[in-house]
């Protein structure tokens, strides 16, 4: 493959395409990692249809779809992030990354109260008010816990890979015609985005 | 073999803003039909338009559309995995639990 950028950088040992696929497997094995989950949500709410609608009702669906905006504004900014290092723009890619940690942080900061509000009211493992609700009830709030659980963790992990590339974009290391690592913690990203956009309608808006 | 795919191609910012714009209308919609009810419909109009989402953050955002058609490929192989396992794990489930 002899064009302009092999001339270029050579001496690098650069594969960017590699270094993409490579991503992709990673995300692919991260999708099968939720897939699962979503199978079990899937057998449980085959199993409880009636109790999850009735705890769905108890979730904050203004949360969930301010959450979902923040998350796919979020999304499109790392994207055109991208595309404004190609263009050269480098400040401006610097300051749409930062939006997007804004945005990421916003999201957490939603989901502690969110989650506060219900540990309040009793209901997490072993807490008081769930000896009141019924078997497929106490389920969906595990699977509830677990799922956006791991999809916050997910959220942190992301914000601090696109924390690195804003680094990196500073120090000259990602540059208009460097910039695979951006792309693969922006493929990250909208991995974690795709993945609430399951988890939003399923939780929230099944009543 | 460092073979640069996007150095020729500048995707434009409209574009991504029109995806974008297009995300927010469906969420809006999905959340505007969780008021009604449509019986049995509901988790199935829900996950079209969480499938439909999906395709626009994967085509647009991670470029699937304009990569290599390896990319496509691998997500193939990998929904038609999650596929599989979940029939056999429904003809399982049926046959345990019918529903009433």
């Amino acid at each position: 493959m002899n064009n302009e950028a092999t001339l270029n950088h050579g001496h690098s040992h650069r594969d960017d395409l590699g270094s993409k696929m490579g991503m992709w497997l990673f995300l692919l094995t991260e999708l099968l990692l939720f897939g699962g989950m979503f199978i079990l949500y899937a057998s449980y709410r085959y199993m409880y249809a009636d109790n999850f609608k009735v705890a769905a009702m108890h979730l904050d669906t203004l949360i969930g779809s301010v959450n979902t905006i923040l998350l796919l504004t979020s999304s499109l900014t790392v994207a055109l992030s991208i595309a404004a290092l190609q263009r050269k723009q480098t400040r401006f890619s610097v300051y749409l990354l930062l939006f997007t940690i804004v945005a990421g942080g916003a999201f957490l900061v939603n989901k502690y109260f969110e989650w506060s509000a219900k540990i309040g009211h009793g209901i997490y493992p072993k807490g008081p008010e769930m000896a009141n609700l019924s078997d497929g009830e106490v389920i969906f709030y595990g699977l509830y816990y677990v799922m956006t659980g791991l999809h916050a963790l997910h959220v942190i992990v992301g914000l601090v890979f696109i924390g690195f590339m804003v680094v990196f974009i500073l120090k000259g290391k990602q540059t208009f015609d460097n910039f695979q690592r951006l792309e693969n913690a922006g493929l990250y990203w909208h991995l974690v985005d795709i993945i609430w956009i399951f988890l939003f309608p399923l939780f929230y808006l099944i009543h | 073999m460092s073979e640069n795919t996007h150095t020729q191609q500048h995707p434009g910012y409209g574009l991504y803003i029109l995806v974008w714009a297009g995300l927010v209308g469906l969420t809006t919609i999905t959340v505007a039909l969780a008021g009604f009810n449509l019986a049995g419909l509901t988790v199935v109009t829900a996950l079209a338009i969480a499938i439909v989402k999906s395709l626009l953050v994967t085509n647009y955002f991670m470029h699937v559309k304009t990569d290599s058609p390896v990319f496509r490929v691998f997500i193939f192989v990998c929904i038609a995995i999650f596929i599989v396992v979940i029939v056999l794990t429904f003809f399982d489930l049926t046959y345990r639990f019918p529903l009433k």
